[in-house]
């Protein structure tokens, strides 16, 4: 009995694996030119607002108050 | 003729290896079917249309703020929704609180267990979720009396068999993702600790999960030990896609900002772009001299940039469209475990098994 138990648990997950590969191969792509594109389009549209790639000024920036003391 | 197989007929020997045969090689034929279809469609490289491109700069990133307070190893942080706050967990069991700006420590929680792996804010900001260890993800109220214990308010809601290696809150404070050294993500009612739906599929730990942009829909990426990274449907629990070209394990995962890639860091020393819509690899990021395992990974605002923190303790900032390094960061002196980018992407903060964190900014 046990041996059938076993069997029959390989059997599912071999099944499961076929299930899930097909699900896998059945997805629909987009070509790398076009899916680069839109993401260098997203990247461009969106750089004047990344304050890590432009900086913004000190006024704004919470961790860099503005400069208002002189070290002596 | 074979008559069709049958439940009865399941259990007998001579149907049930010739039925594991025929299904192995099946499997063996959609491998090859999905790496054909995957290579179909590969007809350029992401650096090549980012080729024209004005390249970027001189980047100066310089620590702002440390956080001193933890007695041993920051394993991992979290920022809150008001751009201030930071949660931040460690090895010696501490949970604590940080007012960024002042570095103020407002909130400190022991817990019953050693390496608190995780720690996630809640987007209200009233609550925060932790878990390692113990198994068990639990979520903290947020008293505004700093004199509250705040174990007594306590919510056991995740149960794992093994670590827990992530948590994330959903779109509200109702719900939890979470990820474990078990093999599994699950996802959790915060109020009545049930468990709504369980993932599997990976072979091994489960060591980093990211939840998709909200406006792309109910989707989380996860990575493991299995050297995979799954593509989950939240409603379903279906793995609706996976990616397995790293040599080791995942680290961590993070969606690009617009949903429609993420970037993977692994102990294999790279970090990988991975595009959803083309369903493969679309960029590596990479250097020969940089031997040291990933430990995490995050976007910068735009997606131009990503932020790598590493084992040999640096930070490598990547130009994410041409595949390019623009910059090192020397700072913390033992591994960066954690990085996360700040709400406003006005700073990124990394926590280090120097037992600090630090907050960064651009200067210019």
């Amino acid at each position: 009995m046990s041996n059938n138990s076993a069997s029959n648990s390989s059997l599912a997950l071999a099944q499961k694996a076929v299930k899930q590969l097909r699900l896998e191969a059945s997805v629909r792509r987009i070509k790398v030119s076009q899916a680069s594109a839109e993401l260098k389009n997203f990247c461009l549209q969106n750089a004047n607002k990344d304050p890590l790639l432009m900086g913004v000024p000190s006024s704004d920036n919470p961790f860099r108050p503005p400069k208002s003391c002189v070290l002596l | 003729m074979r008559s069709p197989l049958s439940p009865e007929m399941a259990t007998q020997e001579v149907p049930l290896n010739e039925t594991l045969a025929h299904l192995k090689t099946e499997s063996e034929t959609l491998k090859l079917k999905l790496e054909e279809e995957r290579a179909k469609l590969h007809d350029v490289e992401l650096h090549q249309v980012a080729e024209k491109v004005e390249g970027l700069g001189q980047f100066v990133m310089k620590t702002r703020r440390t956080l001193k307070g933890h007695g041993n190893k920051v394993l991992c942080m979290d920022w809150c929704k008001d751009k201030r706050r930071i949660v931040s967990s460690s090895q010696d069991g501490k949970v604590i609180v940080w007012d960024a700006f002042t570095t103020n420590k407002e909130h400190a929680v022991t817990m019953p267990c050693t390496w608190v792996m995780a720690c996630a804010y809640a987007p209200s900001g009233c609550a925060v979720a932790c878990g390692g260890l113990d198994n068990k993800c639990s979520v903290y109220p947020l008293s505004l009396d700093k004199n509250e214990n705040l174990a007594a308010k306590k919510k056991s809601v995740a149960m794992h068999t093994n670590y827990l290696s992530a948590c994330s809150f959903t779109n509200s404070d109702m719900q939890i993702l979470t990820s474990s050294g078990d093999g599994t993500c699950a996802l959790w009612d915060v109020e009545s600790g049930q468990l709504l739906q369980s993932f599997h599929g990976h072979a091994a730990d489960v060591l980093c999960l990211d939840l998709a942009p909200s406006e792309t829909g109910n989707t989380f990426v996860s990575g493991g030990c299995d050297k995979k990274a799954n593509v989950w449907d939240m409603r379903s629990g279906q793995c609706i896609q996976s990616f397995e070209t790293h040599e080791s394990d995942i680290n961590s995962v993070r969606y690009y900002p617009s949903g429609d890639a993420f970037a993977s860091g692994s102990d294999d020393a790279t970090c990988r772009l991975y595009d959803l819509r083309a369903d493969r690899e679309v960029a590596i990021y990479s250097k020969e001299s940089i031997i040291f395992g990933v430990s995490s990974v995050d976007f910068s605002l735009s997606g131009r940039l990503l932020f790598g923190g590493y084992n040999d303790y640096t930070i490598n900032v990547w130009d994410v469209l041409k595949g390019t390094r623009v910059s090192i960061l020397f700072g913390h002196e033992n591994r960066v475990s954690t990085l996360r980018v700040s709400p406003d992407g006005t700073a990124f903060c990394t926590g280090s098994w120097d037992h600090t964190l630090r907050v960064w900014i651009l200067m210019c």
